[in-house]
């Protein structure tokens, strides 16, 4: 029987591109449906938003053939320096600094405007002959069928596949129609995005304080210009981001000393309420689900993208090497396979993450001298220093092949 | 009839309770679910190897003529079919054809299933590429008779896969006690451990039945992963070997 695609993406923002991509390299026909109504997401200049990529990511994107086209515009992380901080006295002196010169395998990451990484997907999308952009519609129904699955979009149009795959986010429509339940709460915080111009230089460090009301990362980008990630309780990140620009550059420039010199915004301002949404399960029958479907994490350390790409890595080498047996792409063995390689690593840094915020966004005095002695002695035990390192860059654990930088 | 004297009748009656439930993959062969990517890896690497063909190509096994001996549901003749290649399953016991057939058609898949024995195709003069000869030399009354049809089968240069289970203490621990009495991932009885063949032993019979074995690996179940492995030592309890008719 034959089908309109191979596989069939709910959802064009980053993971689906991604994972349309590996999979067509492997020669598998691909659907992508995107939302957004034309792909104009590319064209705007920068709006602040950008992704710190963990070399495991940027790797991903070199065997997909992106890195080269979207490496003149990336900033490498070169360290990372974590501290506890008060909101009023900027950072304590204990803290820990990670540098790239401790491991072997170069940067830690890098950093990446949504801009430049979008477009890169785009442009790979548009001119790749498996795959096939659908645009301004979403996936409305989804059903099983003998030999696959079919959609309906909100187009009225239908489309088959052996596979569906959810990239659609933490509210994925296609798991909840799937009936596959979600465990999470809310964090009572809210992220203020944002980008900053700065006099001096920023040497690649990126730093996350851990303030009593959530982490405030500074990540370099090129130039002298930085992306904000800041989180504070609900109520104050509405008061905060009600503000005209000049107040809140006041209420930031407090919370992380004058180290970058003085310090003016470079782009939109954002908001996102932080929560944690865990499917589970993966999969279904005829269906997958990808990143912030399958685990939606708090953003601390920027890990939500790079735990998706590990899921597109995972699953488009699950499924090329079951298509090279001869196993149907879509069946239970192969579904269940995928899923045990994922649902652990993930589930476990979403509740490490969750830890390390219950852990840090406080400021009983108990928990503040058992953290800042805890840090001061990974600073001091190299051994330790370069595990956090490696997986920080997303080198441990049972890599996938395009995480390692090689064709499947 | 006098083709059929290799099927010993009370092995094919214990199969056919079991058919029914080939394709629930959280059933009764739930095992041989799991081993299945094992076992296809080997096959589909040595037939690749073979005949020259390039697995990331699709249907890179367009062309050639596959028998599947002891397809049960269809668990290695879909994929084979899937691959591109012309595929006949056959099995003696009766109830796995329908199953199989059934479940062909719902896979979109055209494949000639065959209630017969390897001993009556070779006998209607039959041949192929490709014999698959997967977990059945164990259970059948005469190996030697039983290699010797799977060689009449055979073009020359064709490809016989044989996999079995090694006779040691460790595969009665495994395979019988393990296996059958512990875990109860086959139901008592599935297997006779007298009837295990040791690699010796077989690449012996292969030999006399006038095929050239060619390679052997070991299957090796990992209780940490839950997943099975090819292993080129380790041989001790499930093995597969890969043989050639030269002429």
């Amino acid at each position: 029987m034959t089908h309109d695609a191979d596989l069939l993406i709910a959802g064009g923002g980053l993971n689906g591109p991604a994972l349309a991509l590996a999979l067509a390299q492997s020669g598998f026909s691909v659907a992508v449906v995107d939302a957004r109504p034309a792909p104009a997401r590319a064209e705007t200049g920068f709006d602040g938003r950008a992704y710190a990529l963990a070399l495991a990511s940027q790797r991903l994107l070199t065997a997909l053939g992106l890195w080269q086209g979207v490496a003149p515009h990336s900033q490498p992380i070169l360290k990372i320096v974590t501290a506890d901080g008060t909101t009023a006295n900027g950072p304590a002196p204990f803290f820990l600094a990670f540098d790239h010169a401790e491991i072997e395998e170069g940067p830690m990451g890098y950093m990446l405007e949504d801009r430049f990484l979008y477009a890169a997907f785009l442009a790979a999308m548009q001119a790749h002959p498996n795959i096939r952009l659908i645009s301004g519609a979403t996936v409305d129904a989804q059903q099983i069928t003998a030999t696959g699955v079919s959609i309906t979009l909100s187009t009225g149009t239908h489309l088959t596949g052996r596979l569906l795959v959810g990239c659609d986010g933490r509210q994925s429509g296609c798991a909840a129609r799937a009936g596959i339940r979600r465990t999470g709460w809310g964090y009572g915080q809210t992220a203020l995005v944002t980008a900053i111009e700065h006099d001096h230089p920023h040497h690649g460090t990126a730093w996350q304080y851990f303030l009593p009301s959530g982490p405030l990362a500074i990540l370099p980008l090129p130039g002298n210009r930085s992306s904000i990630v800041w989180s504070e309780t609900d109520a104050n990140a509405a008061a905060i981001q009600a503000l005209p620009d000049a107040d809140y550059l006041a209420a930031l420039r407090p919370r992380f000393g004058d180290f970058l010199g003085t310090i003016a915004l470079a782009g939109r301002r954002f908001t996102y309420p932080l929560s944690l949404s865990l499917a589970h399960s993966f999969v279904a029958p005829r269906l997958a689900l990808v990143g912030d479907a399958a685990h939606g994490v708090h953003p601390i350390a920027g890990q939500g993208l790079n735990l998706g790409l590990r899921d597109v890595a995972a699953l488009a080498e699950t499924l090329t090497l079951a298509a090279r047996r001869g196993e149907d792409i879509g069946s239970p063995l192969v579904l269940d396979r995928y899923q045990q390689w994922r649902r652990f690593d993930s589930t476990a840094l979403a509740l490490g993450m969750d830890t390390v915020n219950r852990l840090f966004s406080n400021d009983n005095p108990i928990l503040r001298t058992g953290r800042d002695l805890g840090m001061g002695l990974v600073n001091a035990i190299p051994a330790l220093r370069r595990t956090f390192i490696r997986q920080a860059a997303g080198l441990t654990g049972d890599l996938p092949k395009l995480l390692q930088g090689k064709p499947i | 009839m006098e083709t059929t004297t290799t099927i010993d009748p009370a092995e094919v009656a214990k199969f056919e309770a079991m058919a029914a439930e080939w394709w629930n993959p959280h059933g009764k062969f739930k095992p041989l679910h799991e081993m299945n990517p094992c076992r296809l890896d080997y096959i589909t690497q040595q037939i690749a190897a073979e005949f020259g063909r390039d697995l990331s190509q699709p249907r890179p096994f367009a062309g050639l003529r596959l028998l599947d001996i002891g397809c049960g549901g269809g668990l290695l003749s879909e994929p084979m079919a899937r691959l591109g290649a012309d595929v006949v399953g056959a099995d003696a016991a009766p109830r796995n054809i329908p199953v199989a057939r059934l479940h062909a058609e719902q896979s979109g898949l055209t494949i000639d299933y065959r209630n017969t024995t390897a001993e009556a195709l070779a006998a209607a003069g039959e041949r192929f590429d490709v014999v698959l000869n997967m977990e059945v030399v164990e259970h059948v009354a005469d190996p030697l008779a039983y290699l010797t049809a799977c060689h009449d089968l055979l073009k020359p240069g064709g490809l016989m896969v044989c996999s079995t289970l090694n006779r040691n203490p460790k595969s009665f621990a495994m395979a019988i006690v393990g296996a059958e009495w512990i875990m109860r991932w086959l139901p008592k009885g599935t297997h006779d451990w007298a009837k295990f063949i040791t690699p010796e032993e077989l690449y012996d019979l292969i030999r006399k039945a006038g095929l050239d074995p060619v390679d052997r690996k070991g299957m090796v179940f990992n209780p940490i992963s839950w997943s099975w492995s090819l292993s080129a030592r380790d041989l001790s309890v499930n093995y597969v070997t890969a043989s050639l008719r030269r002429i």
